[in-house]
């Protein structure tokens, strides 16, 4: 009874107190949820922008990467020599080993005849490095010259691309070299390209005269099952040359996240837009907190002369600040999960509302108002009956 | 009769240096047991702080305050809670939170100790709003009460604790000369059923006739018993 009391008296008080202005309450409840919609989705960009990053190399299937050492990321890659790549055969665990070859370049719509630069990915047809059944079952069309496969999820501005095919219209360009689209896969944009398209290793030396078959972006190295994938990268290290980098999967997913976060500014941009919104749910939520306690200032030299002691209305304040995080963070939750609707069906950007960014908004608002909260308590010195009666 | 407060000696002046304002001078006042004390004078004359020093919301520093046999003058913080703990106050205005309703305005007394259960503050509460006469408006708001009714809450709440000391700074300032003698009256009446002393301050001399006793306050010093 008395620990429960310690907190629950304060905090009923402080509950009944809140509910009693009703408007005041909505107007406190609306800087907190803005502040929530905003880190909300400062958030929602920042990993859509890492999930997006990571959609290439997501679906590659392989237990191995090279990739040279200058390359900062898969979108601007650094060329190395095939010849690197296929020293790995030597290893007995490594059961085959295939080039990826990556360029930007741009496509024409086909309707608009607008050209837009979009990313495109070559490799053997049979090769299977792609765990994509769209690409597995069009190898076969892939092997013919001039042919490519187009990402559905590619930004709407490259056209309609299903209906102009079931129309019969798949001749297009890119870089300026004409090329039939032979059918589509699902991959999804990222921030460096707005649309991916495949094809073979061939056709890529095609659609770019200017590169050869010698010189690779990539290297995806499969390994026999059950092989262990840490100590093939260790003796492979000591094998290959300085100036590739060996990644397993997840170090490949890891450093193409890394590069968004650390080495572009985007990631710094939205960080700095998730301190802002911190920032600004503060001022709100102090200044709310503020002029409650001047406004309950007679309230609370009243109890005090009655032997209430400060730490009561210092618990007072911080169950407000937790109420208005609660009571904010409701309404934002269910006003950002629309807003994340509208983004995913909109701007063709995945931002699923996962739990860990549930709870971490939550630890963010709980945090923002229990400062505001340790800011306002200063305020609580002016409640002194001596100077009141 | 044992003495409930006792006040000997004290002196108290705001400001320091130059501007100090001298305000008591050797007041000396001892109060028993169910006594009823007034304290009158002109405005300026140090009655309410006295009230305040002795309520335990006023440090002094000179002399010698007893109450309820804990010394208050240079104490600690812990020692005048305790004192202001073991005190019904009431106010010029009413004080009460304008966001509870009677009933749980008067409650906030009982809240600070944790020997009731809900049910009993409930239950107490409500008997010390009945005594008042507000036994059908437990649940009003500050808001949906007269002058005079809220008066009555706040001496409820006053006295729900059974407190030994009652201070009351001026508690009929705020109302007519009728809902006025009504509130000290009653405020007299359960006053002294439970022996509680009573010092009350005013300068409304309609009210003088409830006192046992009434000190004169003029510049600080006590100029007739």
């Amino acid at each position: 009874m008395n620990k429960l009391a310690w907190f629950y008296f304060p905090a009923r008080l402080a509950w009944r107190q809140l509910i009693f202005d009703r408007s005041k309450l909505v107007a406190a409840i609306c800087g907190v949820l803005f502040a929530c919609v905003l880190v909300f989705m400062q958030l929602g960009f920042k990993d859509s922008l890492y999930a997006s990053a990571a959609s290439a190399p997501v679906k590659l299937s392989g237990d191995l990467f090279l990739m040279h050492k200058q390359s900062e990321a898969m979108w601007r890659p650094i060329q190395f020599k095939r010849s690197e790549l296929m020293r790995v055969l030597g290893n007995p665990a490594v059961a085959e080993a295939y080039p990826l070859y990556l360029g930007l370049a741009p496509l024409k719509n086909i309707k608009t005849q607008v050209k837009r630069t979009l990313m495109v990915y070559g490799f053997d047809p049979d090769s299977l490095i792609f765990n994509l059944d769209e690409i597995k079952n069009k190898r076969h069309e892939l092997r013919l010259k001039d042919t490519v496969l187009f990402d559905e999820y590619s930004r709407p501005e490259f056209g309609p691309m299903r209906s102009l095919l079931e129309a019969g219209r798949n001749v297009t360009e890119i870089n300026d070299y004409k090329v039939n689209i032979v059918g589509l896969f699902r991959l999804g944009v990222s921030f460096a390209a707005d649309g991916n398209v495949m094809t073979s290793d061939l056709n890529f030396m095609r659609i770019f005269p200017r590169r050869n078959l010698s010189e690779i972006d990539m290297g995806v190295i499969k390994l026999h099952p059950g092989a262990p994938v840490q100590q093939v990268k260790a003796e492979l290290r000591s094998q290959l040359n300085e100036f590739v980098n060996i990644f397993s999967y997840e170090e490949l997913l890891k450093y193409e996240k890394d590069y968004w976060a650390n080495t572009a500014p985007i990631g710094f941009i939205f960080g700095f837009g998730t301190v802002m919104g911190w920032v600004v749910g503060l001022v709100i939520v102090y200044q709310i907190l503020f002029t409650d306690i001047a406004n309950h200032r007679n309230e609370f030299a009243t109890l005090k002369a009655m032997g209430y002691e400060h730490g009561y209305f210092v618990r007072l304040v911080f169950a407000s600040a937790f109420f208005l995080a609660v009571l904010g963070f409701i309404p934002g939750y269910v006003l950002s999960l629309g807003l994340y609707h509208l983004a995913e069906s909109q701007m063709y950007m995945p931002m699923p509302m996962l739990w860990s960014k549930i709870i971490t908004v939550f630890l963010f608002i709980l945090s923002m108002c229990v400062m505001a909260g340790l800011l306002a308590i200063r305020k609580l010195k002016d409640a002194n009956p001596a100077d009141m009666f | 009769m044992p003495a409930v407060i006792d006040v000997e000696h004290l002196d108290f002046s705001f400001g320091s240096g130059a501007l100090t304002q001298p305000v008591l001078k050797d007041i000396t006042l001892s109060i028993r047991k169910g006594e009823i004390v007034l304290i009158t004078g002109p405005s300026g004359s140090g009655k309410t702080t006295f009230l305040t020093i002795i309520g335990g919301l006023r440090q002094a520093f000179h002399g010698s305050v007893k109450v309820l046999d804990q010394q208050l003058i240079n104490s600690s913080e812990q020692v005048k809670v305790k004192a202001r703990q073991q005190i019904g106050y009431i106010f010029q205005q009413h004080n009460l939170l304008k966001s509870l309703s009677a009933l749980q305005n008067v409650s906030m007394t009982l809240e600070m100790g944790n020997a009731l259960t809900e049910q009993q503050r409930r239950d107490r509460s409500a008997e010390a709003l009945i005594a008042v006469g507000l036994g059908d408006r437990l649940d009003y708001k500050p808001g949906q009460l007269s002058g005079g009714q809220l008066q009555r809450v706040s001496i409820a709440r006053a006295l729900v604790g059974q407190p030994k000391i009652i201070l009351a700074d001026e508690p009929t300032a705020s109302l007519d000369k009728q809902s006025g003698y009504e509130a000290v009256s009653l405020l007299k009446r359960l006053a002294k059923e439970s022996q509680t002393a009573i010092l009350l301050v005013t300068h409304d001399y309609r009210i003088l006739d409830i006192a046992d006793r009434v000190v004169e306050l003029e510049d600080g010093v006590i100029k007739s018993v």
